[in-house]
């Protein structure tokens, strides 16, 4: 217990503060909205980097919430995963909300958005920080709940029935793992993770881990829209406001759903080959069924929500293999895909603010009007697809590298093929919306505010230089200790255990 | 009669409720006060305390209990519970930990004992009650609302 390890609940504490003080005086003051929604996810950037400094000097670090002592109290640990989560959340965070200072003026009642936007960034931080079973149930009910609200934030009639039918399917997803955790409860006595896998170590293999496994592949798969479970995931998203689509496509159904299934299986019930199979399975399943659903639709953010699915099948698949090269490719991947996938979502908002219209038949020639939006989906538009030398294509070329390696062919043939129809269908967005002939209706058509084109721009640049992630020094303060604490698999229990010292 | 009260139910009801929503209200902070220690808490004694402007507005109609508690006053205080909540938490720090009872624990089971636990459960009874009376408001101004629309 260091000083430093004070920093770890303020994830949680400075994104609630920010909330509900936006609420108590964001109706009253029309500029603290934005203010306060930029100011906080800065803040939390900001410490989410030096969580990255202090992981690599000082090791694994955990927290004791309220002085209670480990096995007891609720535990907050920040290893090498949760460090790169953090970024990862942060950082789309804090360009989504600069983005919704300008996208937002469309709608009433900001201080509204702000208000379950935090709430939602809070959810997600909690998620990835917590140590403990239950809370980490807690959090994600913060999240999802929030996430319910803000896809019905339009309020006409297609948004609100896109919003029952996820807050619906997302309640039994949470009920399957609620249903878990309860199992995993009554068999092992304790909450904590680090605790569960210890006494699920010494217990020997039961039908309870298996069932619980079951529970958690159905609660948090459908959190992660894989593919049997995918069917909330086409209508909530396109429904939502576009910075909110960003933020659930970019990182809801990863933090709520990949994390927590690599968390789960990997260092809590521990991995076999089973469970590793059915994980590789799903993810190409989701890779291939996503990307031909994806490439007949003309609605494009809806087309933009089945490649979420397709590209989390090609992050699962990574994972699944198991191997310490696939571990980097599918994080590497989850991180490149937050970034692209955002900023597609912000482009087709972009669009739809200067033309109203998400009907890529309705488009043409935006390329002219709007240089900077069709520059920046260009470039998040060849990332996704795979292209040299943009994010994408390296994170892709990992996966497919760790699936020969692992000798199977089969997966890598289809990751090869799923990358292919992704780039078809990109070739068609592009050619529909932004090059072609320019039609007499958009004449009038200027470029988006200055807000909305900073944080388009920037992330444009992350896409571009994205693969220097890669490079050896800074893979080993990045990647190296998230995938590495996967690998650790439940080692993960004594490492823990030694951090409290 | 004075004119504000033809809304509402029948003569019967609006005179029991005078004589019982006090008492309800009372019952609710009777619950939160002593969250420590008997059953109970913050969330149970705020969802009695809602229950008697429930039980108001059921009575008397919208407009006598929303005098009572105004929309604002509610958005108010619920974002005020979860605020008052969070401080605690956070002066916790004091201590050296996130929601660290840093206040002397006192004697057991007398009413002003266990630290932090009885300002945490009237944060949570504030935030609760205040948050279950407005969604039910929020449910019957949209049903009005809607009637009007037919």
């Amino acid at each position: 217990m260091t000083a430093t390890s004070n920093i770890l609940p303020l994830f949680v504490g400075i994104s609630l503060a920010g909330a509900f003080l936006t609420s108590i005086v964001g109706k009253k003051l029309k500029w603290l909205p934005d203010l306060m929604g930029s100011l906080t996810t800065l803040i939390l950037l900001g410490l989410s980097l030096i969580t990255v400094r202090i992981v690599a000097t000082q090791g694994i670090l955990v927290y004791s919430v309220g002085g209670w002592k480990l096995p007891i109290g609720i535990a907050l640990v920040l290893d090498g995963l949760t460090v790169f989560m953090l970024v990862t959340v942060n950082l789309m965070a804090f360009f989504i909300a600069i983005y919704s200072i300008n996208y937002m003026e469309k709608f009433t009642s900001k201080w509204k958005f702000y208000t379950l936007f935090l709430l939602m960034v809070a959810g997600m931080n909690g998620v990835v920080i917590t140590g403990d079973m239950f809370n980490l149930f807690v959090f994600l009910e913060i999240a999802s709940v929030a996430s319910y609200a803000l896809v019905a934030f339009g309020t006409e009639r297609h948004e609100l029935e896109a919003a029952f039918k996820y807050t619906v399917m997302s309640i039994v997803g949470s009920l399957f793992v609620l249903l878990g955790i309860v199992f995993l409860y009554s068999y092992t006595s304790t909450l904590n993770m680090a605790d569960m896998a210890n006494i699920l170590a010494q217990k020997s293999a039961s039908n309870i881990t298996i069932m619980v496994s079951v529970l958690f592949i159905m609660g948090f798969g459908l959190k992660a829209a894989l593919v049997p479970f995918h069917a909330w995931l086409p209508d909530a998203h396109p429904s939502a406001p576009a910075p909110i689509s960003a933020m659930l496509s970019g990182v809801l159904i990863k933090s709520l759903g990949v994390y927590t299934l690599c968390r789960v299986f990997y260092n809590v019930i521990g991995i076999n080959s089973s469970l590793s199979l059915i994980l590789m399975v799903l993810g190409t399943l989701s890779m291939v069924i996503g990307v031909f659903l994806a490439i007949g639709q003309w609605d494009f953010k809806r087309l933009l929500a089945y490649h979420s699915i397709s590209q989390i099948g090609y992050v699962i698949l990574g994972i699944g293999l198991g191997t310490p090269l696939g571990m980097i490719g599918g994080l590497f991947h989850l991180f490149n895909h937050s970034v692209f996938k955002s900023l597609l979502f912000l482009n087709s908002g972009a669009v739809e603010y200067a033309t109203g219209t998400r009907d890529l038949q309705k488009m043409g020639g935006l390329m002219t009007k709007m240089p900077i939006t069709g520059t920046t989906s260009l470039v998040a538009s060849m990332s996704i697809a795979g292209i040299p030398p943009f994010n994408g294509f390296w994170s892709k070329l990992i996966i497919i590298i760790a699936c020969v390696q692992a000798n199977r062919l089969g997966y890598a043939f289809w990751a090869v093929l799923a990358s292919i129809l992704t780039l078809a269908s990109f070739m068609k967005v592009m050619k529909y919306a932004f090059f072609g002939k320019l039609r007499e209706k958009w004449n009038k058509v200027e470029e988006v505010p200055v807000f909305m084109k900073l944080s388009m721009v920037i992330l444009a640049l992350i896409c571009v230089v994205g693969g220097v992630l890669l490079i050896y020094n800074i893979n080993e303060v990045f990647l190296k200790p998230a995938s590495d604490v996967l690998l650790e698999g439940t080692k993960y229990a004594d490492i823990v255990f030694k951090g409290i010292q | 009669m004075s004119k504000e009260h033809d809304k509402g139910m029948s003569l019967i009801v609006k005179v029991i409720t005078r004589l019982t929503v006090g008492l309800i209200l009372l019952f609710g902070i009777y619950i939160v006060l002593h969250g420590h220690v008997s059953p109970g808490g913050g969330f149970a004694g705020g969802v009695i305390i809602a229950l008697s402007f429930v039980h108001l507005m059921l009575a008397y109609g919208k407009d006598v209990a929303l005098k009572k508690l105004p929309k604002t006053a509610m958005s108010f205080f619920e974002s005020m519970g979860a605020i008052l909540f969070l401080s605690i938490a956070l002066l916790g720090f004091t201590g050296g930990y996130f929601f660290l009872n840093f206040i002397s624990k006192g004697e057991p089971f007398r009413l002003f004992s266990a630290g932090t636990i009885p300002l945490s459960n009237i944060a949570i009874s504030l935030k609760v009650g205040a948050g279950l009376f407005a969604i039910f408001v929020v449910l019957v101004l949209l049903k009005f609302e809607w009637e009007k629309k037919e």
